[in-house]
């Protein structure tokens, strides 16, 4: 699922026959660009063979040349769209398999009874025991439980799953190992996120996006404008007298109307969901991706997301009068039974600044204390000696009652910790302070970059934590995000998210929790963690199968250049235009007018190989850009202004050159041929 | 030729100045700010507002406002079509004018409402002074501001956010009229007067000509007229030749004022577009790219028509050929720069006959009209027009940097696009099918004074015209015949409102929108770059759908021309 589904034999196999497959005037009817030329190639096929009949064969074999070149046109953009959803298909389908054959064990008030995966539906309990496949999404309603997701995430280690909480849903295809959990199915048959997901990448089924209909809009606008055109060039060549074949008419019809990006946008579209789908990302509708594309606004969540999950020990600043190795070393004592990732972090620090090293716990006759929400403290206990750490406030409390004060040094050295972004840890030996440990909110290696990256592409980055103000701007300005949200409440970022909507813009945000449904739901793009709660899920417009909150930016990366590939293609359909008029208009009215000679630039061998080599050239150039559609066109973070320099050059000016010489070349070796 | 390229770049200049002004008071006169010229108008109007039972300060969503814009045009429609059909029986009619055929009166009503001024009559000859002043003259007015006030409601829909109002049209139409036409055409009147445009209600006067022969002078009240046919750009004039004609032109310099009247609104509104949207150069960006277009037609215009025709010019007398239909004392420049001012606003006043010009001289006005009326255009029309094909540049070129288009902050969707394309579709459909009906009809052959190549191009012309709501005729066709009347007449009104009604609904979707903010990744609508987009897109549309049709007349004609064979 992970590596990119390549073309193979097979594939390419397929999408020939769903080519064919597709001529089918009714699926063709959803296209309506491509629906004009079917009719078009019909059209010519029906006047090749009314005049082969009437033993007509110089004009029959010039028909059946334009028919055949035009029912390769309407397959060509067939076998696009085909062997995009072929891609698609192969990797829902390895997502889907896991799912097939699944029985599962269905409560019948207390009693269970076995029945088939598929047939279960909402609102259903199931049984999972150990070995068992999970048959359907769902919510744990009672039990624990260690779930292998890797048929779904890639990830090899198992996750906890249990009844309450952030950690309640179960996604279907994925493996309990062991205990046993209840679920409560929440999906239909056929509603579950893959199968809407699958959806998505089937051309028959897939809704078209916001911006595709206005696009069709557009290019169905310019198909009337050229009919309109070539149509009544019958009546003025009539006026003028001369006579134009239909098939020349059609000929010159197909090539007007943008075929090029009409024949491509539907496997544009869905190959941006296959790219999402490499990401392992499932989107519920196409709409989703396409507002990622428009993302001004990007709500992270700072825990997991900018920060490492854990604080790490960064500095001992010991008390006046205490060294720092001291101040390590019962620092270290405290932690050596400490399996909190801070605990081990001071082990390791202390190890790393005065190579301090472990030491067996029981030759020190020692106990361990452990956290406690009572005194909001943890230590050690060596014979006599007792060894405390914990925030100042509790420390605090506890050195005074045994008679002690807080240095004042020490209090502005926690201050001065918790300006900085970090949280001070006071250790104290019986009722003396030995000093401050400096835990720092470690951000993410390379996380400044990607940020940089956002603000680049126009995108303002708001972290969204539970920290207090002073902590929180620390640390927004390490990972240099533009803003902050600080002592955040579930109400705090709905508000947040509303405001930014109010001033016109579009909010993207990543979640995972019940308490980030309603923020999930209310902002533009919500993606939720596929770790996260059936709320959270429900609540977003996409679920990201890695857990990965960072996702978003590929995600933004993938919805613009859906949008840019659909862009490029339409200039460069509509550039080459001009290029055809220049290679059919002569060569229709040459006879009648020699002068318009004139116009033939590319010195076209025939009227007849003109007319031909622009066809030719109209059908082969959907086909030559089936990888870029596939592929989309490369996205970089640079302004707006850059990547439309680039674009226009390549795709505008490109568009109007390429066929020039397209042509001419299509001519050239029709006259070698000797089919001019 | 230098005389004449110094005599363009005078003009572009002298107008810029004066719209960048003139913009700037069109601002505050349709924001409501208080103007010099409100203690006179002021009560006028209120006085309007309360005869007329009009809650001025009433917002109007898209639908109501086209409603009220319709019934008042349907009004319209009927106070032209009855008096022209009454005129004999109706004061100020010396030369006792009579009823108009009915298939004449209606084009001309038509005509007149949609800020055409398509003439299929020779105004001497034909109507009544009552009927040019009450009917005519008034509706020049009306029809101009009825432009300025659809290009508001756009505008407004600009600025505005999350509303249905786009304005009021009655308050719309009151203030366009009373504060922008009407101070300016009294002022010019004034001015046309001293330099010899005639102003009176008398009969006409027989003279004896300097060569013993008798000639009848048709008088008139010219000069009221005059000025609001160009200001208005409507084009339509008191007499059969129009600006031609002596009593309507008389010197260089009421030519030259005409030219800067033509075009004062339509540059000026560009300026209040600037003002408005709080961004100068957004209005500076559309001003940029509609002066490119025009500079390019208007060069091959004039070298078109410098070179000639090499046939004649074989001859040896080079020199008169490029004088061909033009009036000796408005000279080439003059008259060329006239020819494309007139066809790049939907004016329609002509000076010089387009029939007599080099076929390419010819196609070049004609093809002004084919892109929409966009250089410049009419008054409000060009704005409303060209702002349809940003709208297009926009959504095609706006993709490529990544984000769904967006105009000011204003998301382009399906609605805007399906409305764009209706009004870039409905002026096409009309000329290419009007013409083609036309060309293969009896009716509409017998009307040609030519065959071939150029007989098409008089068609061809004479729908783009209707269609455009130009107005001007290329000559060359005896259009007043019930087929063309008819015909014409509805491809005028499809022009006019086919292109009104989907932009009021462009505006009423986009007022309702919010505005995103402008950031890094926003495709920016003012720049080099998105001026010489917007000028390819408007040719590569506009030029693509009528090259087939053009390739048969004037250009078919120019390249045999060049070969010698003449129609």
């Amino acid at each position: 699922m992970k590596k990119l589904v390549d073309f193979d034999k097979a594939m390419v196999a397929s999408a020939i026959k769903e080519a064919l497959r597709k001529l089918d005037p009714r699926v063709q009817f959803r296209n309506p660009v491509m629906f004009i030329v079917l009719v078009g190639s019909v059209i010519t096929t029906g006047l090749f063979i009314r005049d082969f009949g009437n033993g007509d064969l110089q004009t029959a074999w010039f028909e059946l040349e334009i028919a055949f070149w035009l029912w390769f046109t309407v397959l060509f953009a067939n076998f696009a769209e085909a062997l995009a959803e072929g891609k698609g298909k192969a990797q829902a389908q390895a997502l889907r398999k896991t799912k097939q054959d699944t029985l599962a064990k269905k409560f019948y008030k207390d009693k269970t009874e076995t029945v088939q995966a598929s047939s279960l539906k909402k609102g259903d309990v199931v049984l999972v025991e150990p070995g068992d496949i999970i048959p359907g999404d769902g919510e744990v309603i009672e039990g624990v439980a260690s779930v292998d997701e890797s048929a779904v995430t890639g990830e090899s280690a198992p996750v906890i799953r249990e009844s309450g909480g952030d950690r309640s849903s179960v996604t279907g295809g994925t493996k309990l190992l062991s205990d046993w959990l209840k679920i409560r199915i929440t999906a239909n048959p056929g509603e579950t996120f893959l199968d809407r997901m699958i959806n998505l990448v089937e051309g028959a089924k897939r809704q078209k996006t916001p911006n595709e209909i206005a696009l069709t809009i557009l290019l169905v606008g310019l198909t009337i404008v050229f009919l309109i055109a070539v149509v009544t060039i019958e009546p003025f060549a009539m006026y003028s007298s001369i006579t134009i074949s239909v098939s020349v008419l059609i000929a010159l019809l197909v090539c007007l109307i943008p075929t090029t990006i009409g024949g491509l946008l539907s496997a544009i579209g869905i190959a941006g969901m296959n790219r999402l789908l490499q990401h392992n990302v499932l989107a519920m509708s196409g709409r989703a991706v396409e507002a990622a594309g428009d993302i001004d606004v990007l709500l992270l969540d700072k825990t997991g997301t900018i920060t490492l999950g854990n604080r790490m020990a960064a500095e001992f600043i010991p008390a006046p009068g205490v060294t720092a190795e001291a101040l390590a070393d019962a620092a270290q004592l405290s932690s050596l039974s400490d399996e909190t990732p801070e605990g081990r972090s001071i082990v390791v620090l202390a190890k790393k600044l005065f190579n301090i090293r472990e030491r067996a716990l029981e030759n020190l006759q020692a106990t361990f204390i452990p956290f406690s929400a009572q005194t909001r403290m943890s230590g050690i206990n060596l014979g006599e000696t007792k060894i405390r750490k914990g925030s100042m406030d509790a420390v605090k409390k506890y050195v005074e009652e045994q008679g002690s004060i807080l240095p004042s040094q020490v209090q502005a050295d926690c201050e001065y910790v918790s300006k900085n972004g970090g949280t001070p840890l006071v250790v104290a030996k019986q009722e003396k302070i030995l000093g401050t440990i400096y835990l720092k909110d470690v951000v993410k290696g390379g996380i400044k970059e990607r940020f940089m990256e956002l603000r680049r592409m126009g995108i303002k980055t708001v972290m969204i934590t539970g920290d207090n103000p002073l902590t929180a701007t620390a640390i927004a300005a390490e990972a240099g995000v533009d803003d902050f949200l600080a002592e955040a409440t579930p109400e705090a970022k709905l508000a947040l998210i509303r405001d930014y909507q109010e001033k016109g813009m579009l909010v993207a945000m990543t979640g995972d929790g019940t308490n980030d449904a309603p923020a999930l739901a209310q902002a533009d793009v919500g993606v939720a963690m596929n770790s996260g709660t059936q709320a959270a899920k429900e609540a977003g417009n996409m679920v990201d199968l890695d857990s990965n909150p960072t996702k978003l930016i590929e995600v933004v990366e993938i919805g613009k250049q859906l949008l840019m590939t659909r862009g490029s293609l339409t200039t460069f359909s509509i550039a080459n235009d001009v290029a055809k008029y220049f290679a059919i208009l002569p060569a229709m009215f040459m006879s009648a007018y020699p002068a318009l000679n004139t116009l033939n630039i590319m010195q076209l061998a025939t009227p007849k190989s003109a007319i031909l080599s622009a066809v030719i050239f109209n059908a082969l150039i959907i086909i030559a850009l089936i990888p870029l559609a596939l592929r989309g066109v490369k996205y970089e973070p640079l302004g707006a202004d850059s990547i439309l320099r680039k674009n226009l050059l390549l795709y505008g000016v490109g568009g109007i050159l390429v066929p020039f010489i397209g042509i001419k070349a299509i001519d050239m070796i029709l006259v070698a041929l000797g089919l001019n | 030729m230098i005389r004449d390229i110094a005599l363009f770049l005078v003009y572009l200049v002298i107008l810029f100045l004066v719209a960048k002004f003139f913009g700037g008071y069109m601002y505050k006169v349709f924001q409501q700010e208080r103007t010099c010229l409100d203690r006179f108008l002021n009560p006028l109007a209120n006085f309007i507002y309360r005869v007329t039972g009009i809650d001025a300060k009433k917002e109007m969503n898209w639908k109501e406002y086209a409603v009220a814009l319709i019934w008042f045009h349907v009004f319209s429609f009927l106070a032209i079509f009855v008096t022209e059909l009454v005129q004999g029986s109706l004061p100020f009619n010396p030369e006792e004018q009579g009823a108009l055929s009915w298939d004449l009166a209606l084009n001309t009503a038509v005509s007149f409402i949609t800020n055409t001024n398509w003439q299929a009559y020779g105004g001497e000859s034909t109507m009544s002074y009552f009927t040019q002043m009450t009917e005519l003259t008034v509706h020049n007015f009306l029809s101009a501001a009825t432009g300025l006030a659809v290009a508001m409601t756009l505008i407004r829909s600009l600025i505005r956010k999350s509303t249905s109002g786009i304005g009021n049209y009655w308050a719309d139409m009151v203030r366009g009229t009373l504060w922008v036409l009407l101070p300016i055409s009294i002022l010019f009147s004034f001015v046309f007067v001293q330099q010899g445009v005639i102003q009176n209600l008398s009969p006409y006067v027989s003279i004896t000509t300097v060569d013993g022969g008798s000639q009848t002078l048709a008088m008139g009240p010219v000069a009221s007229q005059e000025v609001i046919k160009m200001l208005g750009t409507n084009g339509g004039g008191f007499f059969n030749v129009n600006s031609a004609h002596p009593f309507e032109n008389p010197t260089a310099l009421t030519n030259f004022m005409e030219m800067f009247l033509i075009l004062l609104i339509p540059v000026s509104l560009l300026f209040t577009f600037g003002k408005m949207v709080r961004d100068s150069r957004q209005g500076h960006a559309i001003l940029a790219a509609m002066t490119v277009l025009f500079v390019l037609f208007l060069s091959a215009l004039y070298f078109s028509e410098y070179s000639g025709n090499p046939t004649i010019s074989s001859l040896g007398v080079a020199a008169p050929t490029m004088m061909e239909g033009k009036e000796v004392r408005l000279g080439l420049g003059g008259s060329s720069l006239f020819s494309a001012v007139t066809t790049a606003a939907s004016c329609g006043a002509v000076n010089s006959m387009l029939d007599s010009y080099t076929p390419i001289g010819g196609m070049i006005p004609m093809l002004q009209i084919m892109l929409s009326e966009v250089v410049f255009g009419g008054v409000g029309a060009g704005f409303y027009g060209m702002l349809s094909f940003v709208i297009l540049t926009v959504f095609i070129v706006g993709l490529m940097v990544g984000r769904t288009p967006e105009y000011l902050g204003k998301k382009i969707e399906s609605y805007e696009m399906k409305m764009v394309v209706l009004a870039i579709l409905i002026p096409s459909f009309c000329i290419l099918f009007g013409s083609a009906v036309a060309s293969v009809t009896e009716a509409g052959v017998a009307a040609i004074n030519n065959q071939g190549p150029h007989g098409l191009t008089e068609i061809l012309y004479a729908y783009t015209s209707a269609a455009g709501n130009n107005g001007s005729a290329f000559a060359g066709l005896s259009a007043n015949v019930p087929f063309y009347n008819l015909t014409l007449a509805v491809v005028m009104l499809l022009g006019r409102f086919g292109v009104i009604l989907p932009m009021l609904a462009i505006a009423g979707s986009l007022a309702e929108k919010k505005i995103s903010p402008n950031g890094a990744g926003t495709f920016q609508t003012h720049g080099v770059l998105f001026v010489a987009l917007l000028c390819v897109i408007v040719l590569i549309v506009g030029a693509l759908t009528f090259f087939p049709a053009l390739a048969l007349g004037p250009i078919v004609e120019q390249l045999q021309m060049l070969q010698g064979v003449l129609y």
